[in-house]
C-alpha cells in the first residue's frame, strides 16, 4: 500500500472501526427500552396526580383548611383536625429525634473506636432503618402505651413515628459527619481545642445543612405513615384541634383524615374531600423535599 | 499590648529540666526546648520509630530529613501529642518539654497542643472566613475583646496582613494554596504558642509560594521554636540550624520497617561532614 492512494488507505481505517453488525441491533432497542420504563413509571405518576387533581382541587379553599370535618354535608367538610395532628406530629417527632439522632450519630462518628461492639451497633442501626414502619407502631404499643402509661396519645404517635426514623437520621447525619474533613479536625485539636469544641464548634457547623437534609427527608417519609400512628391509636377527631403541648391528648393525622373520608360512601367524601386532602398532603411532603434540597445545594460546602 | 507581643514573641520561662535517666545526656539548661530521650512510637504491632533520644534547641529551626516512610512524621507528631488521635498508638520513652514529660499521665494533651503549634502539609484553613480562621484559637482560651488585635498581629507575623486586610470577612478558601499555608501559620501563631511543629509545609506549594514560607520561618524563629519535617533536602539545608537523619531500618526477617535516628548534628555538618555514612548518602543523593 503506498502513500499515492489515500482513498483506499482511508476506506481501509473505516472498514477497520466499524460497529460490528448487530451491535446497533443491541443497543438501539436497549435505549429505548430503558426509556420506556423510565416514561412509565412518570406516566404513572402523573396519571395519579392529574386523577387527584381534577377531583380534589376544585375542594380547595382556605375553608377547607379551616373547617372541621362535617360528616353530613361534604361541602361542609374539612381537614382541620388532620392537619392540626400532623403538623403537631412533626414538630413532636423532630423535637424528639433530631437531638437523640445526631447525638447517635456524633458519638459513632466522633467518639466511638472501632471495636466489634461498635461495629455491631453500626451494623444494627442500618438494619433498623428497614424494618416495616407498623413494627415500630407494635413497639411502641407495648413499650410506651402500656408499660409506661402514655396512652393512646400524641406523644406516643411521636414516639411510633420517632423510632421510625432515628435510624434514618442517624444514617444520614453520620454521613454528613463523615464527609467533614479529617484535616479540619486535626487542624482544630492542633490549636487546643478539645474533643468537645471540635466538634461544637467545626464539624457540627460544617456537617448541618447535610444533617438537617437527613432529618427534613426522615420526617417527609414520616409524615405520610399512618400504620404505626393507627397502632397507638390515632383517632379520626371531628371536633378537636391538636397542638404540639398536648401530649397526652388523642390525636388525629391528615393520612388518618384521608383514609376516613375514604370510607365514607357519598362521593364528595369518598372522592373529593379525599383528593384535596391528598394534594394538601402532597403539598406538604413535596415543600418539605423542597427545602431539603434547597439547603444541600445552598449550604453545601466544597473543600 | 499586642504590638510588644507580636515583637517579643513568647518567652516562657522555662522550669528546671527534670533529671534525665542515666547514661543520656545530661540536660544542660533553658536553651533546650525538647529533650527526646528513647522515643519509641508504635501502631498496633507496628513499631513506626524507635528510640529516638535528641535535643532540640530553643530559637532553632530543627529539621527532620529522612527517606518516605522512615516516620519523620510521627516522630513529629510525637512532639504535641497529636498521635493520640489515631487508635492504636503506644509512646514510650520521654519527651521533655520544658523539663516535663508530656506523656506523664497527668499531662492534659490539650494543654499540650496549646504550646506546641502545628502546621500540616495541605493547607487546611477551616471553611470560614479569614479572620474566624486566626480569631478561632484565641476564641477558644476566652479572647473576646481583643480579638482584632491578636487577629492583625498573627497576619501580620505570617507576612499575609497586607494581602488580606481589606477582605477579613472572605472565605479563606478563596485563597491561593501559599497564602492558605501562611494562613494556617498565622492561626497557629494567634494562640502564642511556644513551639511551631511543621509537617512538609510547603510540600503542596509552588516554588515561589516555597520561598515565602521559608523566608517566613527565617523571621519566626527569632520568637518560636521550629520543627520542620521536610523530604526536600535543599529546604532543610537552607533554613534549618539543626538537621536530624532519620532512616528507615527493614527486619529480614518479619519485613517491618522502623524509623531509627541516624544522625543529629548543625545542619552544616549533616551536609558536609556527616559521620555517618548512610547520611553521606542520603544528603548526597546516592540513597532515597
Amino acid at each position: 500500500m503506498g502513500l499515492g492512494t489515500p482513498e483506499k488507505s482511508a476506506q481501509q481505517v473505516t472498514s477497520d472501526m466499524a460497529a460490528p453488525r448487530g451491535r446497533a441491533l443491541i443497543e438501539r432497542p436497549f435505549q429505548w427500552a430503558l426509556l420506556g420504563a423510565t416514561l412509565l413509571a412518570l406516566a404513572l405518576l402523573a396519571a395519579l396526580l392529574a386523577d387527584v387533581l381534577i377531583d380534589g382541587a376544585g375542594r380547595l379553599s382556605w375553608d377547607f383548611f379551616t373547617d372541621y370535618s362535617d360528616s353530613l354535608d361534604p361541602a361542609e367538610t374539612g381537614i382541620r383536625t388532620g392537619l392540626t395532628g400532623t403538623m403537631s406530629l412533626m414538630v413532636l417527632t423532630a423535637a424528639i429525634s433530631f437531638p437523640i439522632g445526631v447525638g447517635a450519630a456524633v458519638y459513632l462518628e466522633e467518639y466511638a473506636s472501632d471495636n466489634r461492639f461498635t461495629r455491631l451497633l453500626q451494623l444494627n442501626i442500618a438494619n433498623l432503618a428497614g424494618v416495616p414502619s407498623v413494627v415500630y407502631g407494635l413497639l411502641t404499643l407495648s413499650a410506651f402505651v402500656y408499660v409506661l402509661g402514655f396512652g393512646r396519645s400524641l406523644l406516643a404517635g411521636a414516639m411510633a413515628l420517632s423510632l421510625l426514623i432515628l435510624p434514618i437520621i442517624i444514617v444520614a447525619s453520620r454521613e454528613a459527619l463523615r464527609a467533614v474533613p479529617q484535616s479540619i479536625r486535626n487542624g482544630a485539636l492542633a490549636l487546643g481545642a478539645t474533643p468537645l469544641q471540635v466538634t461544637s464548634r467545626q464539624v457540627l457547623p460544617i456537617a448541618l445543612p447535610g444533617i438537617l437534609t437527613g432529618t427534613i427527608l426522615a420526617l417527609s417519609r414520616a409524615i405520610g405513615e399512618s400504620a404505626p400512628i393507627l397502632v397507638v391509636g390515632a383517632v379520626f377527631s371531628r371536633r378537636a384541634d391538636t397542638w404540639p403541648w398536648e401530649l397526652f391528648e388523642p390525636f388525629g393525622a391528615l393520612p388518618i383524615q384521608i383514609f376516613n373520608f375514604v370510607r365514607q360512601p357519598e362521593p364528595g367524601f369518598q372522592i373529593e374531600a379525599a383528593s384535596a386532602g391528598i394534594l394538601v398532603l402532597l403539598a406538604l411532603l413535596l415543600t418539605m423535599n423542597a427545602v431539603a434540597i434547597f439547603l444541600r445545594n445552598r449550604y453545601q460546602k466544597r473543600f | 499590648m499586642q504590638q510588644s507581643r507580636a515583637e517579643t514573641g513568647t518567652p516562657i520561662p522555662a522550669p528546671a529540666p527534670a533529671a534525665a535517666p542515666a547514661g543520656e545526656p545530661a540536660p544542660t539548661g533553658a536553651t533546650e526546648i525538647f529533650q527526646l530521650r528513647g522515643l519509641t512510637c508504635r501502631y498496633g504491632g507496628f513499631t513506626a520509630v524507635r528510640d529516638i533520644s535528641l535535643d532540640i534547641q530553643r530559637n532553632e529551626i530543627t529539621a527532620i530529613i529522612g527517606p518516605s516512610g522512615c516516620g519523620k512524621s510521627t516522630l513529629l507528631r510525637c512532639l504535641n501529642r497529636m498521635n493520640d488521635l489515631v487508635e492504636g498508638t503506644r509512646v514510650t520513652g520521654e519527651v521533655i518539654y520544658n523539663g516535663e514529660d508530656i506523656y506523664a499521665p497527668h499531662i492534659d494533651p490539650v494543654e499540650v497542643r496549646r504550646r506546641i503549634g502545628m502546621v500540616f502539609q495541605e493547607p487546611n484553613p477551616f471553611p470560614k472566613s479569614i479572620y474566624d480562621n486566626v480569631a478561632f484559637g484565641p476564641k477558644l482560651e476566652g479572647h473576646r475583646s481583643d480579638l482584632d488585635d491578636i487577629v492583625e498581629s498573627s497576619l501580620r507575623q505570617a507576612a499575609l496582613w497586607d494581602e488580606v486586610k481589606g477582605k477579613l470577612k472572605q472565605s479563606a478558601l478563596s485563597l491561593s494554596g501559599g497564602q492558605q499555608q501562611r494562613l494556617c501559620i498565622a492561626r497557629a501563631l494567634a494562640v502564642e504558642p511556644d513551639v511551631i511543629l511543621m509537617d512538609e509545609p510547603a510540600s503542596a506549594l509552588d516554588p515561589i509560594a516555597t520561598l515565602r514560607i521559608e523566608d517566613l520561618m527565617e523571621e519566626l524563629k527569632r520568637s518560636y521554636s521550629i520543627v520542620i519535617v521536610t523530604h526536600n533536602m535543599q529546604q532543610a539545608a537552607r533554613i534549618s540550624d539543626k538537621t536530624a537523619f532519620v532512616t528507615v531500618r527493614v527486619e529480614n526477617e518479619t519485613d517491618e520497617r522502623t524509623g531509627e535516628l541516624v544522625e543529629f548534628d548543625d545542619t552544616t555538618r549533616i551536609f558536609t561532614a556527616a559521620a555517618d555514612q548512610r547520611t553521606e548518602d542520603y544528603v548526597t543523593g546516592r540513597f532515597g
